[in-house]
């Protein structure tokens, strides 16, 4: 019940007369809190390199907003935690060797152009944290895919790089990459916990779900768009993913690798660039999933997580006008008010 | 048939800021983005598209009277197409390298809206000498967009310019790909916008000033 109903019970106002407790800072901070067993495993794993990486992005997301709000005379809002958010996602889809003007860039790029240029929280197109991700990629490829080894021992850090887990099933197929770790279970393992080589928060599908779980339990995310992204590529690897012939394929690998699970979690389900209605969402998922898939078996890129989200953002308004309820009823002039 | 009551020279100038082809009308983007990833490659395009836009601007006037209305169009066709021969044909004997790298685009220069509109809405309707200004306006208008745009698309993505290194490091790939292109194209014209603005409102204030004043 609102302070008003309490306060003064025999007045009667204007609904709405229960209001939720939720803001927007509010599920904001939490999805920050829900991503950090992930941190903690990165830092774990990756040493204190991810701590300033990741340290760097958010500052640089959380300044940049707050400078560009200030310049332009607008509401400052830098402190809602959606840009510390797009810090932390974009720090968790880096590599931890990176020169320390990689995330600067990027967390500038995911802030000012991809979100503030098109109108601030709530207007953009696209996903920030993987715009800027996006942007980084394409520009320093060879940086941004120097993949340390995980050692998990502070003196030993970023002694060697190595391929991603993706990286070498694409290049070398399935039997070397088993053989790389030793056998199935230990490879399973390995990813499970995150002590492969990756971007720094997407290594440990254990920490991610752990995070992911409370978000499905808070009710900030529905299960409509992960279990349909994850659904689709676990199809699509069992499918087409073997070498054999069809239904051949090891979808566990496919689901536990790569940023699939980060992504699904935590990126496709972004409020702003994913469809509002559930039909929608389900497409939105399989969406990704497809293209996620499709870039992983057969594109030049060894992980398409990314780009397939990206894609799937752009028809995201698409798909919400596509699958709106019918309106039962309605004349054709009321229609055209609403327009 | 209506006659424009501008100077030449403000028609010129008319072409190169406040109707500025890129960063004013937005039209004939494509080269803007696939040209402009080196300054020579822009330096070429702006030159060309000057030469073209200033004889077909020139051309259309001169027969202006003998144009049927109803066939214009195929007629101001043949005669930018001419011209885009000419300056292609010059640039493959004499500019081999750089014409290798934007040889296509040169013969794109047939379709360009830019040309084909000041054909359409000026040369058609005004005499000679009006005509080759407007014409030699937007002619460096263009060539001012393009030597803007891959300045900093050279200089960003390459750390060169005109093909010798500049700055050394790690450049940013993206500003020489076509993603680059619409980023540095975005970028400029929202400058040129804020820019405008300001000067817009500072006379503004003076000519308020000034009322005050009087």
């Amino acid at each position: 019940m609102s302070t008003e109903a309490k306060t003064h019970p025999l007045v009667v106002s204007v609904s709405p007369h229960v209001r939720g407790e939720e803001s927007i800072s509010k599920i904001m901070w939490t999805v920050n809190f829900a991503l950090l067993p992930a941190f903690i495993m990165s830092v774990y794993y990756f040493g204190p390199r991810a701590l300033y990486v990741t340290g760097l992005c958010i500052l640089t997301a959380v300044l940049s907003e707050h400078i560009y709000q200030k310049a332009l005379n607008k509401k400052v809002t830098s402190n809602d935690g959606s840009a510390f958010l797009t810090g932390l996602l974009l720090g968790m889809n880096l590599p931890s060797g990176i020169p320390f003007y990689i995330p600067v860039t990027g967390s500038f790029v995911a802030v000012v152009i991809t979100k503030m240029l098109f109108g601030g929280l709530g207007y953009n197109i696209f996903n920030p944290a993987l715009i800027g991700r996006a942007f980084l990629l394409i520009t320093w490829p060879k940086l941004m895919t120097k993949w340390p080894m995980p050692t998990a021992n502070f003196l030993e850090m970023d002694a060697k790089t190595t391929a991603t887990p993706l990286g070498l099933l694409k290049e070398e197929g399935l039997a070397k990459l088993i053989e790389h770790f030793g056998d199935k279970a230990a490879l399973y393992k390995s990813l499970l916990f995150g002590s492969t080589a990756g971007s720094l928060g997407e290594t440990s599908a254990i920490a991610l779900l752990l995070g992911a779980a409370i978000l499905l339990y808070k009710r900030y995310i529905t299960w409509h768009i992960p279990f349909s992204f994850l659904g689709t590529v676990a199809l699509a690897a069992w499918i087409f993913g073997g070498k054999e012939g069809l239904f051949t394929g090891d979808p566990v690998i496919h689901l536990l690798s790569g940023g699939l699970i980060l992504g699904a979690f935590f990126m496709a389900t972004d409020y702003v660039t994913c469809p509002t209605i559930r039909k929608g969402q389900l497409i939105f998922g399989v969406g990704c999933g497809a293209i996620t898939m499709l870039i992983r078996l057969k594109g030049g890129f060894p992980e398409g997580v990314m780009f397939a989200i990206l894609l799937m953002n752009c028809f995201a308004p698409l798909i919400d006008r596509n699958v709106r309820p019918k309106q039962f009823g309605a004349v054709k002039a009321v229609k055209e008010v609403k327009k | 048939m209506a006659h424009t009551h501008k100077s030449n020279w403000e028609l010129i100038k008319n072409g190169m800021f406040s109707e500025n082809t890129i960063f004013r009308m937005a039209i004939s983007l494509c080269p803007s983005i696939a040209v402009t990833n080196s300054l020579k490659n822009g330096f070429y395009m702006g030159v060309s598209v000057i030469f073209v836009q200033t004889m077909v601007n020139l051309t259309v006037s001169l027969i202006r009277n003998f144009i049927n209305p109803k066939i214009r169009i195929p007629i101001f066709m043949m005669v930018i197409a001419g011209y885009v021969s000419i300056i292609d044909m010059s640039m493959a004997a004499w500019a081999r390298p750089v014409y290798k790298q934007i040889g296509l685009y040169i013969q794109l220069i047939v379709a360009f809206a830019s040309i084909f509109a000041r054909a359409e809405v000026f040369a058609v309707k005004n005499r000679i000498v009006p005509s080759v200004c407007d014409g030699l306006g937007m002619g460096i208008g263009f060539f001012l967009a393009m030597i803007v745009i891959s300045f900093f698309r050279e200089l960003l993505g390459k750390g060169a310019l005109w093909g010798f290194p500049i700055v050394s490091g790690n450049p940013l790939l993206i500003m020489i790909l076509p993603a680059g292109g619409f980023f540095a194209v975005g970028l400029l014209m929202g400058f040129f916008n804020w820019m405008d603005a300001k000067l817009a409102s500072r006379k503004g204030e003076s000519a308020s000033a000034e009322k005050q004043a009087a």
